[in-house]
């Protein structure tokens, strides 16, 4: 029984961190596509930073790979259920 | 001046075990009569694609990864435009990251950066 004042989502108020500066990433592969699938969310679509909380520049190299990934059909473009 | 590339190409379902080879083959000697160094070859072999390309639902994916002189590239792509077997192809320039991180996955650390970290948290 959580306490009455305590909140109830312990993490959704964690400080997001870029996890590419955090464990030292300096390149992103694109033909990686489970790892990008962390970036994308159920439909295919690229996740914003503020969700995923990655700063600019990795967004950016995120996001050209995801793109590049598409583009090799290792990724879908859209689809409905992809996790 | 030799710069370092990487390109991945998927070649049609359909064809037999033969005819993929001579294909590997041709557009290998592209690159080295070129004046290329092949660094690295791989083949994924058949796999799903993650939607249709030419109604085809699986193709076979190859990966080059070479120093070549930067006119050279030209040529290739015109050799894969032309080349009705190969449904799709990507070259990417690769930076120093880029380079270390694929001698890194070459020599098995298999650890990719990321999931060297997942392990190490699982």
């Amino acid at each position: 029984m959580t306490l009455q004042n305590e909140p109830i989502q312990r993490n959704e108020n964690r400080k997001k961190y870029c996890r590419f500066k955090r464990h030292g990433i300096k390149y992103i592969d694109y033909k990686d596509a489970n790892f990008l699938l962390k970036f994308v969310n159920e439909q295919g679509k690229l996740l914003p930073s503020r969700i995923t909380g990655t700063s600019e520049k990795f967004q950016k190299k995120v996001a050209t790979a995801v793109k590049r990934a598409r583009h090799l059909a290792l990724l879908p473009y859209v689809t409905d259920s992809l996790k | 001046m030799l710069k370092q590339y990487e390109t991945v190409f998927i070649l049609n379902p359909v064809l037999s075990e033969t005819q993929v080879k001579d294909a590997v083959d041709k557009f290998r000697a592209v690159l080295t009569n070129g004046g290329a160094e092949l660094v690295n070859e791989e083949q994924w072999g058949l796999r799903k694609l993650a939607y249709p390309i030419q109604h085809k639902t699986t193709g076979f994916y190859i990966l080059f990864e070479y120093l070549a002189p930067t006119n050279l590239i030209n040529t290739l792509e015109v050799e894969f435009r032309r080349d009705e077997t190969v449904m799709r192809f990507l070259t990417v320039a690769l930076d120093k990251h880029g380079i270390e991180f694929n001698q890194r996955r070459k020599k098995g650390d298999f650890n990719k950066k990321d999931k060297e970290v997942k392990e190490e948290q699982a």
